[in-house]
């Protein structure tokens, strides 16, 4: 592996560039590069692992039962890495993706505060999930934050929270969280759970399959170490923040009664959708994923995006958990070596079908847990008008309700023309599905049907010393302005 | 506000200073996870109210984790690995693309 520290250190063209370190880019590079091509990783944390193994190299927890047996498997995935030939840039922000006129791509790049626009001939984008939105009153407060941001705290850091802790919200990582905190010391005094109740009812048809799938056992672990030592509420149907200057509690209703736990930290979470900024601002085709409720890009079997060279591996493209995306980045880097004539049909196949044999049965089951752990429509689209939905520009749920039926507001691009939501910096990250949904309820349509933020790149702010370093060519002002 | 595990592995410690106050931190930390550890929850005001914020993601989504960097602004704490001597600001006030405060 080549360690790329320092933006002239890029050694362009690339066969692949491949954006994002975590299972499905760390499986990607190394796959096109024991192949053969040149492979540029390209990942804005400080170290390989993307979210699920973060640290896996440099963690601080000594103890290997706190952070559970497979988040040390990711080791294997960057030690494999390591002995290819493949160039590896850590802390590198990719904010631009866009064809090129010889048939490939160009990205534009920022590196220690330096801009770059380099190209390659395949794209794999691998810039995994994030957290689903869990607006409720009061979420802005210092001191609450999301449930990952917990766990990158206690992996990267060795840090836990060091007051009273509540932990809110539903899903598989919300329990493994709060049995990994528990583990590693912190005050846990309630584990507030919002999976509606009826969500058994649209899951139970999915239950066969979960009951034959690798996560019940390892789900019924997780419950078990979590339930058995934690203070668990279940049926909570309201969630709001208090607090002045810093979380100091958090009011729960849950059977029409409502009371507040005093608490230092706050941590949320309904589930991790797919990051699709930079999928969606290099156009390729997105559709609302009815099942997992989410903006999600439309990929084919080999996860090619509907723009021909650009690939999108792991939970960006879908929610599949870690072990799934490795595979989904192994699959995908097949087919981009196919694609620049290096491997014929015949040989891609017959390399990627163990890879989709042990991708089917990593996914089984994963339908079951969607359904289940589905977030109450209360908290998709909060009825307290004063829940800050835009975190950048402080816009209200009121004032979104409000310009929808009031304006006729209809799709998510005209509110941000009103309202400016979306249009700070995290650009419609936390505020986009949110919007989706309020305007989705104000005029009685679905989601799938009100649209999602038009983006365009840079997807991530650059600074003008950064664009001053960029060379002054028509590629440059395209890459930067649209 | 957050602290060490108690069998965390020892490692080399980093000194820098946030609004002038000195303090230090794991080598390894990022700039959001040092705040963290000295208890510092509050690291931006926002730009509209004023209200405070600190990290919510860690992950690089939020950009509630803004501060000012050796007087570079609005770069994101979560996304930046802590050096020897680097002096961290609150990020107060209205954006600029080149950090400038107002
Ligand atoms: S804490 Fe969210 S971007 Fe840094």
């Amino acid at each position: 592996m080549i360690a790329i520290n320092a933006i002239d250190q890029l050694a362009e063209p690339y066969d692949i560039a491949i954006v994002g370190a975590g299972p499905a880019g760390l499986a990607a590079a190394a796959r096109a590069a024991e192949l053969g091509l040149s492979v540029l990783l390209a990942d804005e944390n400080p170290a390989p692992g993307g979210q699920i193994y973060r640290a896996v190299t440099t963690t601080p927890v000594a103890k290997r039962d706190v952070l559970g047996e497979d988040y040390w498997k990711g080791g294997a995935l960057v030690e494999r890495l390591t002995k290819t030939t493949a160039s590896y840039a850590p802390g590198c922000t990719v904010w631009s993706v866009a064809p090129d006129e010889e048939g490939g791509f160009e990205l534009g790049l920022s590196l220690g505060g330096r801009a770059r626009l380099i190209s390659a001939g395949q794209i794999i984008l691998a810039t995994g999930a994030q957290e689903r939105p869990f607006p409720i009153p009061g979420w802005t407060l210092p001191g609450v934050m999301t449930a990952g941001a917990a766990q990158i705290a206690l992996k990267s850091s060795g840090l836990v929270p060091s007051g009273r802790t509540v932990i809110a919200g539903c899903g598989p990582l919300l329990y493994l969280l709060a049995g990994q905190l528990a583990a590693a010391g912190a005050d846990i005094v309630a584990v507030l759970d919002t999976t509606p109740r009826r969500n058994w009812l649209s899951a139970l048809p999915a239950l066969p399959d979960f009951l034959r799938s690798p996560y019940l056992a390892k789900g019924l672990k997780l419950m078990a170490a979590a339930r058995g030592k934690l203070s668990f509420r279940t049926g909570v149907t309201a969630l709001a923040a208090q607090g002045a200057d810093k979380v100091t509690g958090v009011t729960v209703t849950r059977g029409g009664k409502t009371e507040t736990i005093a608490c230092d930290a706050l941590l949320l979470h309904h589930g991790v959708i797919p990051g699709i900024n930079l999928s969606n601002a290099a156009g390729c085709a997105q559709h609302f994923d009815t099942v997992q409720h989410c903006w999600t890009p439309t990929v084919d079997d080999w996860f090619a995006s509907s723009i021909p060279g650009i690939a999108i591996a792991g939970d960006g493209a879908g929610i599949g958990g870690a072990e799934s995306a490795a595979l989904r980045g192994e699959i995908a880097a097949l087919d981009a070596v196919r694609r620049l004539g290096h491997l014929t049909e015949g040989q891609r196949d017959s390399h990627a079908a163990p890879a989709r044999a042990e991708l089917a049965r990593s996914l089984r089951g994963r339908r079951f847990l969607d359904l289940l752990y589905r977030p109450a429509e209360t908290f998709l689209a909060p009825p307290a008008n004063e829940t800050i939905i835009c975190r950048c520009e402080e816009v209200t749920a009121g004032q979104i309700r409000d310009t929808a039926s009031r304006l006729g507001v209809t799709g998510p691009n005209q509110m941000k023309a009103f309202l400016r939501c979306g249009m700070g910096p995290c650009q419609g990250r936390l505020c986009g599905p949110t919007v989706v949904e309020l305007i989705a309820q104000v005029h009685g349509v679905s989601p799938a049907d009100t649209g999602y933020y038009r983006l365009r790149p840079p997807v991530k702010p650059i600074t003008l010393a950064e664009l001053a370093a960029l060379p002054p060519s028509e590629a440059a002002v395209k890459a930067v302005v649209r | 506000m957050f602290r060490p595990i108690a069998d965390i592995k020892p490692g080399p410690s980093l000194g820098f200073t946030f609004d002038g106050s000195p303090m230090t931190a794991r080598a390894g930390d990022t700039v959001a996870a040092a705040l963290l550890a000295n208890g510092i929850q509050a690291c931006r005001q926002t730009p509209v109210s004023g209200a405070a914020r600190g990290p919510y993601c860690m992950m690089g989504v939020c950009f509630d984790c803004l501060v000012v960097i050796d007087g570079v602004g609005n770069r994101q704490g979560c996304l930046v690995p802590l050096r020897e001597g680097m002096r961290i600001e609150t990020q107060a006030g209205r954006r600029h693309p080149d950090g400038g405060q107002s």
